[in-house]
């Protein structure tokens, strides 16, 4: 890497048209370590969820280099788009697959991590090398004229979308509506639509099934609500706690008044009571 | 620095990308790696426009953006469609197109 920095270092400086500011210089070396902290931690991260996070700061970082660079349009687009549809879009489909299917750490084909983790740096390599090489003394153009004339960038990105890329801007179209089409088409469930049964349908089948009662709540093991039956334990047995103190623990005789009141044999109120008269018996 | 840096900063968070599609076994984070890699590819072509002054790398950067739209929509709805049928997003389950 240190190579690389020299070799870097030796190239000449940009041209006049479109020189590197300092300001440029430093929200690169900021935002060009972030983006590929992001992009590391999005590769290293076990779960998910961690992953379209990190993948968010790397998009964001390039949405500011995008404006750096001249194109505040894409940045602008980036962050409307990317980090704000997109990787939401990735969001919810996370939480509606489950966040917690991560990597199985089971390898199909053995040594492949290995053998990818290799081929792609080895790919990296070259790619960095080769852009070292060939790169490094081409002149930048710069867009600072292109963008001060025909009233900035949003307006000359407008003018050429309309009139030289006009065909491939209405094909996008049609693309996002067969995405859009082939999503619903995808996405759909696929439960075909049952008619509602009617009361009386309900009812006709009630009454035809086994029972017509409604089940007892849960947990409902006794047969009557009374409070002389006591509970039945889960393996058939009275529970002790259930049985009733004043049942069981009261004498009859006690309660023989009651008894009597209530068969109605035992003594009427006396409407003459207090006269001293004897109520006709 | 030139804007050579920027085209580095690209080839390595393409690399990143292939290198995430290559060893992550969870659907969803493939397609991420995917998306990371069309965002290198942006950086590519908002660079070139700068280097040549022209303004047909970030409409094309447009257009990339546009499609990225589309395909992620698209297969969003396949991995839940998988998901549905076969309980995991896991791509190495997926080996059968039908059943």
């Amino acid at each position: 890497m240190s190579a690389l920095m020299s070799l870097l270092a030796q190239a000449p400086a940009a041209p006049a048209a479109d020189p590197v500011t300092t300001g440029e210089a430093v929200a690169f070396w900021i935002l060009g370590p972030l983006a590929l902290a992001g992009g590391l931690g999005m590769l290293f991260a076990r779960n998910a969820v961690h992953s379209a996070l990190w993948l968010v700061l790397s998009m964001l970082s390039l949405g500011i280099l995008y404006m750096i660079q001249q194109a505040p349009f894409l940045g602008f687009v980036q962050i409307i788009v990317y980090t704000g549809a997109i990787m939401m879009l990735f969001l919810f489909v996370l939480m509606l697959v489950g966040r917690d299917s991560s990597d199985s750490v089971v390898e199909v084909l053995r040594g492949q991590r290995l053998t990818a983790a290799v081929f792609g740096l080895g790919f990296a390599g070259i790619a960095v090398a080769a852009l070292v090489r060939a790169l490094n003394q081409v002149p930048s153009a710069g867009l600072a004229s292109v963008n001060a004339q025909n009233g900035g960038n949003v307006a000359n990105i407008g003018r050429a979308l309309f009139t030289d890329y006009l065909f491939p801007f209405e094909l996008t179209s049609a693309l996002l509506i067969t995405a859009a089409v082939g999503a619903m088409v995808l996405a759909f469930a696929g439960k075909e639509r049952q008619a509602r049964k009617t009361q009386r349908e309900l009812v006709i089948e009630r009454f035809q099934g086994d029972r017509p009662s409604p089940l007892p709540g849960p947990g409902v093991f006794a047969t009557a609500n009374s409070v002389a039956t006591p509970a039945l334990l889960p393996d058939g047995s009275v529970a002790p706690e259930s049985l009733s103190e004043l049942i069981e623990g009261t004498s009859a005789e006690l309660f023989g008044e009651e008894r009597a009141s209530v068969a109605g044999t035992g003594h009427a109120a006396d409407a003459h009571a207090l006269t001293g008269e004897e109520a006709a018996r | 620095m030139t804007p050579t840096y920027y085209l580095l900063l690209s080839a390595l968070l393409f690399s990143i990308g292939t290198i995430g599609v290559l060893v992550r076994r969870n659907a969803i984070v493939v397609f991420m790696c995917i998306e990371l890699m069309l965002n290198a590819v942006n950086l590519t072509l908002v660079t070139f426009a700068r280097v040549n002054g022209q303004l047909d790398g970030q409409v094309m950067a447009f257009f990339v953006m546009v499609v990225a739209a589309a395909e992620v929509v698209v297969g969003l709805a396949i991995i839940m469609s998988i998901f549905r049928t076969r309980r995991s997003a896991s791509v190495d389950d997926s080996n059968l197109l039908k059943y």
